[in-house]
């Protein structure tokens, strides 16, 4: 219980939640707290470019980390330049707390310099928000944000605060146990579902586990106990994008991602099995496909904190509603108790299956001598940073998606991807967010040249900072996944999607103090690779890849899971598009 | 070549669209009556009717009473979606729970001479609709009841002048002696 002003309640709220970084840009509105951080040592404020790049730098910082990533920024376009990063970190879940300047109480709707409704702007792409309009309020507020953001499915949290009250004085406290008004997330799953989910998994012919970046959210125990069930049962497991680390992928039993871009093998067992265990992820459309053929045959177990995901998209027959570290703990417990041994004949068949399925190959592409494919790029990354302590961060397109199928991660909160509303421009701020939390590891930005200009002035942030972020930019000169689907649905018209008047990569480096490498042969692909994770400093990687290479496998829009197109399939691609999916892809 | 559809879900055709009343308990502060009409918007659904008032002024707890319509499935989302707003509390389907107790509230203004200005007070009679305002030429009546009562009233009121309504929307409770 002290005495301090507003800003001095915000940069002691931070200390005590335990945030040690945060990310902003001053402004007017929000000079006061700038002061207030001026005079103290706890918490090190990390200078972006622009707020967006602030928002994902946190969004990184918060998903390799598991803690909640914080941003300050100033009010007006302080606020609206951050939306992008609040409705991302909403749609992949992740917790933030964003703390906005606001005009001072008494000019609030009065259209002031740099005001805007930034509680009405970002009610829709918050968990919540609040305006403080009194420094009364402001510890409770700031307290209950973090526990708001950090708790149940989580998410971004805004907290705006008038510039009076960063002035006025009030008594703070620190944080405590306390039940909110309504707000309580259910963590344990009814226990008679969870039996009968165990008995279902007991007595399934073709089961699997469909798992989510639910798994990631709620920590390494969900990881750990999702491992151990996968062991125990025997069932292949397949994960959406946003759960890609949570099982390893080198496991005999990990089916590969599965979705528009996913596996063969993880479509096809999608679409043929009994018994679908879906945990922490939401049947999203890019992994249903066309819903009235998904997965028909199968009983669906689906466990998630949110109710809302339940039923959404896909009836399911078993609704779990909690934690997916709690659920799947007494999943295991139960299975152990029951001594429940799972069909192994049944299983046997179903493997072998599978086993037809992966003999597909579905990954394959052409290599070449002469040019570089991008997914022989992303393997040799793969297997020159494997034995590394490697953190990934991508940007949004081809690249993103062959980051996913050919980077092999064995570990939960390694893959840092704008899922939900792919972003383009989300990667190179998210590592540089990754590298300040992860100072001695190896921070990748797989990214596409189109995507990465976007916020390619959070460069100068890594310089500031001394962030030996890595960009490996696959250069095709094309916004490539709106190249390849022009192609398949557009008639080749590539309207406006070719990447014209490209900056020189190296030469841009080279201005923001970074390391430039291109590499345009495979001969020389592994030495440049070799020479970009050994400079101690920011690394722009311009990998020149064959420009007209295209992402396969891939459900065509208006298909099923079991309709999938491979990659020597392509030229019948044009042919297999229906009218209305072209319509609506 | 099979059936077009898309990756996205198609509308839901074969399920019928039903009208439910939901009450939905909520904390009274500021912004909360916009989170709950921006949910309706922003996920397209739908509102034939909206009241809100704070109910438990101690807890500052309102009571929002939503009319809407839509497939069972959209229904149960829009319990769910409301469910998970952090200032709400509960959310009841009034309709499932035990039929309940619905009523409006009209105010409806006529204007007439002579014979019009004697059917309107005999109709009004008729619906129990009570004068709260009189003018040599025009009355106002109060009217409560179910919505299509009200709105039998006032379609009667269109022959005998009727100049203006206001209406309360709909407010309901559960029959019997549990609170909710």
């Amino acid at each position: 219980m002290t005495e301090m002003t507003g800003a001095e309640m915000v940069i002691a709220a931070l200390a005590d939640q335990g945030v040690a970084h945060i990310f902003g840009y001053p402004g007017g509105a929000v000079l006061p707290i700038y002061d207030a951080l001026f005079q103290q040592d706890k918490v090190q404020h990390i200078l972006v470019r622009h707020e967006q790049g602030a928002v994902h730098a946190a969004e990184g910082y918060a998903r390799s980390t598991g803690k909640v990533g914080t941003v300050l920024v100033t009010s007006g376009p302080g606020a609206t330049n951050a939306v992008t990063g609040l409705t991302d970190a909403l749609c992949d879940s992740i917790p933030l707390v964003v703390i906005t300047g606001q005009v001072p109480t008494h000019l609030i709707g009065n259209d002031a310099f740099q005001e805007c409704d930034t509680v009405g702007i970002t009610r829709p792409c918050t968990k919540y928000n609040y305006l403080v309009k009194s420094v009364d309020d402001l510890p409770r507020v700031l307290h209950e944000a973090f526990h708001i953001a950090s708790s149940g499915r989580p998410g971004p949290v805004v907290v705006d605060i008038p510039k009076d009250v960063q002035f006025a004085k009030g008594v703070y406290f620190k944080p405590k146990e306390f039940q909110h008004k309504g707000y309580r997330p259910k963590l344990d799953g009814d226990p008679a579902k969870i039996r009968e989910a165990v008995e279902l998994m007991a007595a399934a012919k073709r089961p699997l586990f469909y798992t989510g970046g639910g798994i990631i959210n709620s920590g390494p125990a969900a990881s750990e106990h999702l491992r151990e069930l996968v062991k125990l049962t025997g069932f292949p497991i397949t994960s959406t994008l946003m759960g890609l680390g949570a099982f390893p992928a080198a496991d005999p039993q990990w089916l590969g991602m599965l979705g528009m871009h996913g596996t063969w093998e993880a479509n096809w067992a999608m679409h043929d099995c009994d018994l679908m265990i879906c945990i922490g992820a939401r049947f999203d459309d890019r992994i249903t496909g066309r819903l009235d053929a998904f997965s028909p045959g199968s009983k669906k177990i689906h466990v998630d904190i949110d109710p809302s995901s339940i039923n959404k998209n896909v009836k399911v027959d078993l609704p779990i509603i909690g934690d997916c570290a709690h659920v799947l703990a007494d999943m295991l417990r139960l299975w152990r108790e029951n001594g429940a041994k799972p069909d192994k004949k049944a299983l046997e068949t179903w493997w072998a299956q599978i086993g037809k399925w992966r003999a597909k190959n579905s990954l394959a592409y052409r290599n070449s001598n002469e040019i570089i494919k991008p997914q022989y790029a992303i393997q040799r990354l793969y297997e020159l940073t494997k034995d590394r302590d490697t953190y990934i961060t991508t940007e949004v397109g081809q690249h993103q998606m062959w980051a996913a199928q050919f980077y092999q991660f064995q570990e939960g909160n390694r893959w840092m991807t704008s899922g939900g509303l792919g972003t383009m421009g989300y990667g190179l701020p998210a590592s540089v967010g990754v590298q300040l939390a992860h100072p001695n590891s190896l921070v990748i930005d797989i990214a596409g040249e189109a995507s990465v200009q976007m916020t390619m002035q959070e460069m100068s942030t890594a310089a500031q900072y001394d962030l030996p972020i890595k960009i490996f930019i696959l250069n095709n000169q094309y916004m490539g996944m709106v190249r390849q689907w022009q192609e398949l649905l557009h008639g080749g018209r590539y309207s406006h999607s070719y990447s014209e008047a490209l900056p020189d990569f190296v030469k841009l480096a080279d201005a923001y103090h970074a390391h430039g490498i291109r590499c345009s042969h495979p001969g020389e692909l592994d030495d440049k690779i070799r020479e970009m994770i050994d400079v101690k400093k920011p690394v722009i990687f311009d990998c020149v890849v064959d420009p007209t290479e295209n992402c396969f496998p891939m459900i065509p829009s208006g298909r099923a899971h079991n309709e999938m197109l491979l990659g020597d399939a392509a030229t019948r691609v044009e042919d297999a598009v229906t009218e209305e999916g072209k319509m609506l892809v | 070549m099979n059936t077009a559809t898309t990756h996205y879900p198609a509308a839901p055709t074969s399920e019928g669209i039903e009208t439910r009343t939901l009450c939905v308990l909520v904390d009274n502060e500021p912004g909360v009556l916009a989170r709950v009409i921006g949910l309706f918007s922003g996920r397209g659904y739908n509102i034939d009717s909206l009241t809100v008032s704070e109910t438990e002024h101690q807890k500052h707890l309102s009571r929002i009473t939503i009319v809407t319509r839509g497939t069972p499935m959209v229904l149960e989302q829009i319990k769910n979606q409301l469910d998970r707003l952090v200032p709400v509390h509960r959310v009841i389907d009034l309709t499932i729970a035990n039929p309940a107790i619905q009523r409006e509230l009209a105010m409806v203004k006529v204007r007439g001479t002579g014979d019009q200005r004697m059917e309107a007070l005999r109709l009004a009679d008729a619906f129990r609709a009570r004068v709260i305002d009189a003018t040599t030429e025009s009355f106002v009546f109060e009217i409560t009841g179910a919505s299509d009562k009200i709105e039998s009233f006032i379609t009667l009121m269109l022959p005998v002048g009727l100049v203006e309504v206001s209406r309360t929307g709909v407010v309901a409770i559960t029959r019997g002696p549990e609170g909710m």
